[in-house]
């Protein structure tokens, strides 16, 4: 057991530490700095940028192959680069489905043809991706979908609807499950599709969330041509293709979640400092201290667990359900941080963004809606609690 | 970075498990916390032959020289059987005191007899306010002629009625701060010593209660110097609170693996009630609980052996992360089995009863989450 870096690990992060110094958005920490988070929305075109610097600085695709555009790193570098973005409050990467998810599906599947084509662009933030697995009668029972695609010549047509899209109106291509065999049992008949958005017959309407925001859609598939070149991982083979997919997600955004509840905690510290309660800092009251304090354990704790799976992972085990566990856990701490910050602010987290009297102009209030949707994106916590159960405690199925 | 156990520590967790699997299960255990002593002269020679209770002391003083990470796999392991017994009070708590505040003939004397099996140290520090920190230790040591004289009433002092000596916290000077708390290293028989077993919820704990009425001894009896004494015991209590936590992480997945176990082949309305969610989804939150608890628990034994400066904050954040988490597994446990885990025949209550008097042994999660927020400035 070893928690120190090796002189290679010090000098990367040493190398992270002078590019984020040096190259920070500064808009965007300042305007983190009263809040936990900032409404993606307003940051898509700024994140966007963001994305193309960090690329140019090689810091995107870490654990990607070279000959995919990638550093051929390993998860270690990917966990200190993240912990480095979490103390600079760095805003985080905008084509995360495609690095986080497609790509690493790509890489594993695809055709050479593919390999070439997709992934380097997904690292530049050239290309965007969205995720069509939901539907409106498709959720955690995903292999239940029903949109189809029937076979016409080289192509296939589409038709169906997929909804919670996240960021399908500024995508460029989707990870699209459709039912190619309707007459296989479920899991048999799914094909994994690489969709050009810009296809005739695809329509993306946003969806508006309980925040007020539209940050994911409903997309709609009318008579969409895809060429059958633009299969992943064979045809029927869509539902292992789209479960590895799903590994990676979670992965992915163990890394990441870690680093959002670090960011979060921090500002829920800071806000707690600077707010009164009964004359006080909220701070210095006893209760409001168990809380807080509990809350930088679990973050802690979170910090360590994942970097137990990291150990699992270099001798070279592959990311199991454990991710499971990392999500439910990011979940639950973050919509206490959340519920925390509404808490601190008492009467004062009844008004949002456009009075003189909200705290840091309403941006808690967002966070705080926001995070209701945590327990359910991603696999709702039910799902997770299931895949411990079985895949991990060896319970029977229901 | 790697966040694994070497060969040598997978190869001492496999020896103990088995070990106490042969030795001390669970109709051992019964047995043995029926009785005062809770151990039997036999069950510690054969510990002392593995070289257990030497383990963390330095080769200089025959000890096998590992650190507080190999420790905390045989604390797992004996968590895991629920082993009672001195083994915590006399290797734990007494030998490091000796160790952390000995001179070194002390520390000669005693550290390589202890490690043999031969003698047992205990830690007498609380009092009946329970107060924690430096402010509770008001059991007061008059000078006199280069003499001391010792008054006052120790509780919670784990296994003083079998301890060979006790090490007992004492005020040389007045106040209530770390400073001018001298340890003083008492044999027993030593006159107006008086040690009582006190009932205890966990009977596989035998707390006493120490009484010192009018103690008088030389300065030769002084552990280390005098008035140091709170720092050497504040290192002591850091190392005993994360060797606690990781033997609750062994009673911890103990109970979740027998858990699980009776989940998969107890039938209700036709199937294993491991199916149904209400069962299912508990267990994953007690699986989260144990992994979680092994993860801060492993960081903070490192961050001690490593001297590390974060290592007092590491500590606090395992022992209120793992003082909560194995309360909530070990009442789970019981809750999903029904009516067989409350009853005195099934091993659950050994777990449960052990689950609560470790929470607020060495502080609960509420002492460490204060703690921790003054640690971290909050």
């Amino acid at each position: 057991m070893d928690f120190t870096l090796t002189p290679e690990q010090e000098s990367f992060r040493d190398e992270v530490r002078r590019w984020l110094a040096t190259h920070m958005r500064q808009e965007w920490v300042a305007r983190l700095r009263q809040g936990s988070d900032i409404p993606r929305p307003e940051a898509y075109e700024m994140l966007r940028r963001w994305q193309r610097q960090m690329f140019e600085a090689g810091f995107v695709g870490l654990t990607w192959p070279k000959e995919a555009g990638g550093r051929g790193l390993t998860f270690m570098e990917e966990m200190i680069l993240q912990q480095e973005m979490a103390l600079s409050k760095a805003p985080p990467v905008l084509n995360i489905l495609a690095i986080g998810m497609a790509g690493p599906t790509i890489i594993a599947y695809g055709t050479d043809e593919q390999k070439k084509r997709y992934p380097p662009r997904m690292l530049s933030c050239e290309e965007i991706w969205c995720q069509g697995y939901s539907e409106p009668n498709a959720g955690s029972d995903l292999a239940s979908l029903q949109t189809r695609a029937e076979k016409d010549g080289e192509h296939y047509v589409i038709n169906g609807q997929k909804v919670w899209t996240s960021l399908a109106h500024i995508a460029d291509w989707m990870m699209l499950l459709a039912r190619t065999d309707p007459a296989a049992p479920k899991h048999k008949g799914i094909t994994y599709f690489l969709l050009d958005m810009k296809s005739p017959g695809v329509t993306v309407k946003p969806l508006k969330q309980l925040t007020g925001d539209a940050e994911f859609n409903e997309v709609y598939f009318d008579n969409v041509r895809v060429h059958e070149s633009q299969i992943l991982g064979g045809l029927n083979n869509g539902w292992a293709v789209g479960l590895t997919t799903l590994m990676y997600e979670r992965l992915a955004l163990g890394f990441g979640l870690q680093v959002r509840l670090r960011i979060a905690l921090d500002g829920l510290v800071d806000m707690a400092r600077a707010t009164k309660k009964n004359g006080i800092p909220a701070t210095q009251d006893p209760v409001m201290r168990q809380k807080l304090a509990q809350l930088w354990i679990d973050t802690e704790v979170f910090k360590y667990t994942g970097a137990r799976a990291i150990t699992k992972l270099l001798k070279g085990e592959l990311p199991g359900p454990e991710a499971s566990a990392g999500k439910m856990m990011w979940v639950e701490g973050h919509q206490r941080v959340q519920e925390l910050a509404m808490e601190i602010q008492g009467a004062f987290s009844q008004l949002t963004h456009g009075s003189q009297w909200a705290v840091a102009d309403g941006l808690w209030q967002h966070t705080f809606l926001r995070s209701r949707a945590n327990s359910i994106e991603g696999g709702t916590t039910e799902i997770q609690r299931n895949i411990i159960g079985e895949r991990v405690l060896g319970l029977p199925k229901g | 970075m790697n966040f694994g156990f070497n060969d040598e520590q997978e190869l001492l967790r496999s020896t103990a498990r088995k070990f106490f699997e042969n030795e001390c299960a669970s109709d051992t255990v019964r047995r043995l916390m029926e009785t005062p002593e809770g151990i039997t002269p036999e069950l510690w020679k054969k510990m002392a032959e593995q070289g257990w209770l030497g383990l963390v002391y330095p080769e200089a003083y025959d000890g096998m020289g590992l650190g507080l990470v190999d420790l905390v796999v045989l604390m797992e392991e004996m968590g895991r059987a629920v082993v009672p017994g001195p083994f915590f009070s006399a290797v734990i708590l007494g030998g490091l005191a000796i160790l952390e505040a000995g001179s070194e003939a002390q520390k000669k004397e005693w550290l390589p007899r202890i490690g043999a099996g031969d003698t047992r140290v205990a830690l007498a520090w609380m009092e009946p306010s329970a107060q924690l920190g430096p402010a509770g230790v008001t059991l007061t040591a008059a000078e006199k002629g280069g003499r001391y004289t010792l008054s006052g009433v120790k509780l919670f002092v784990s296994d003083a009625h079998t301890a060979d000596a006790l090490v007992v916290a004492a005020r040389t000077k007045a106040g209530a701060g770390a400073d001018g708390i001298s340890l003083f290293l008492l044999p027993r028989g030593t006159a107006g010593l008086q040690v009582s077993l006190l009932p205890t919820m966990d009977q596989t704990r035998k707390l006493c209660e120490v009484t010192c009425a009018d103690v008088t001894v030389g300065a030769d009896a002084l552990l280390g110097a005098a008035n140091g004494g709170w720092a050497p015991l504040a290192r002591v209590l850091d190392r005993a609170t994360v060797a606690l936590c990781a033997e609750m992480c062994g009673g911890a997945q103990k109970v979740l693996d027998m858990t699980v176990e009776y989940a998969k082949i107890r039938q209700a309305f036709g199937r294993p009630i491991g199916s149904y969610q209400g069962v299912k989804h508990r267990a994953a939150d007690m699986l989260v609980d144990v992994e979680n608890s092994k993860s801060i628990t492993y960081y903070a034994a490192w961050a001690l052996d490593e001297g590390a400066s974060e290592a007092p904050l590491a500590v606090s954040m395992a022992k209120a992360y793992v003082s909560d988490a194995f309360r909530r597994v070990a009442a789970a446990g019981i809750q999903l089995h029904g009516g067989i885990g409350f009853t005195w025949e099934h091993d659950l209550h050994l777990y449960f009863k052990r689950a609560k008097g470790s929470e607020f042994t060495f502080g609960d999660a509420t002492h460490h989450r204060e703690r921790v927020a003054q640690l971290v400035n909050l």
